[in-house]
């Protein structure tokens, strides 16, 4: 696999998956346009440079059209367009659904999901044009089983799925490609927060033994992005050591 | 002139022939277009004539004539 000369545009990428797979892609050859809502992206930025990757970055908030814009007309300024969307930017907001606000409801929503389909949406059309498009979307192995305490989280999640599939039939036909990984328990701060005792027992389900680590994302959503994948589309790929089968 | 600038973007976004499109035609019904199809028109005209047409705007767009005016109406 190698991206010379293809430009990725990676959600949420100052840190943990979105890192991870911005790092995976650059080494790869690809150009990479990171985007995180804090100056810690430009600090991300500046070290996957020192790595020799070709790097723009923007600090913006997916939940904005205006910034998604901005996210995608940097793509094409530094770049000359979008060739991978990796829409990887997420957060969660914990609770019993019996005592979820709807302020953390919402936030998880206009984040998670919202922020999928402006940025879909805004690359789609770069590529529409292009006949050219591989779109990925970090979902969660919430959004496909559910899990306690992430009514938002896993609702979003879900909604990310359908979005893939939806968006994979409509843009089918223009050569663009969308697909859903839903990692499991990986090692970010994501999942750092958890109590050690369900950390155990989670351990216990999974049948490989350990947490994944961001690497084994980036590498399933490197071969997603990837001209070799070009087969393959509509279709969700569990990434959690054999969590859920 | 808008419409001969607009017939010249059809002919080469949906193959069509120049003959075939009068300011009544149908995108979809008489010139054979898909839904990407006009997606990609719409680029293609904000690109031409330097503007951005908002989402419920394009949507009102189904003829030739319905694109003629909005351009003479925004340009």
């Amino acid at each position: 696999m190698q991206f010379k000369g293809k430009t990725a545009v990676i959600t949420g990428s100052s840190r943990g998956l979105g890192r991870a797979i911005a790092e995976k892609l650059g080494k790869l050859g690809a150009n990479v346009v990171l985007t995180g809502t804090s100056d810690t992206v430009l600090k991300t930025a500046s070290e996957l440079e020192e790595m020799g990757i070709k790097v723009a970055v923007v600090v913006g908030d997916v939940r904005n059209a205006d910034d998604v814009k901005a996210m995608m007309a940097k793509a094409v300024e530094s770049f000359g367009g979008v060739d991978i969307l990796v829409n990887n930017a997420g957060i969660t907001k914990d609770k019993p659904m019996a005592m979820m606000s709807e302020d953390d409801w919402d936030t998880v929503l206009d984040i998670n999901l919202k922020g999928c389909f402006l940025c879909t949406k805004a690359a789609a059309k770069l590529m529409i044009k292009k006949r050219y498009g591989r779109i990925i979307n970090v979902s969660s192995v919430a959004g496909a089983y559910g899990n306690p305490g992430q009514a938002n989280y896993s609702a979003s999640k879900g909604g990310m799925l359908g979005l893939t599939k939806t968006a994979a039939k409509e843009l089918a036909p223009r050569g663009i490609t969308c697909n859903a990984v839903t990692p499991g328990l990986i090692e970010s701060d994501m999942t750092e927060i958890l109590p050690e005792d369900l950390k155990r027992k989670y351990l216990e389900k999974i049948a490989l033994g350990r947490f994944g680590t961001p690497e084994d994302v980036a590498n399933v959503v490197a071969f997603l992005a990837s001209d070799e994948a070009g087969y393959v589309t509509g279709q969700v790929i569990d990434i959690d050591g054999g969590l859920v089968m | 002139m808008v419409f001969e600038k607009v017939k010249k973007l059809i002919v080469e976004q949906l193959g069509v022939e120049e003959d075939d499109i009068q300011m009544e035609s149908s995108f979809i019904d008489d010139l054979g277009a898909d839904s990407l199809d006009i997606v990609e028109l719409i680029m293609a005209l904000e690109e031409e004539f330097s503007l951005e047409i908002p989402d419920n705007e394009a949507e009102k767009i189904t003829t030739v004539g319905d694109a003629v005016e909005y351009i003479q109406k925004n340009t």
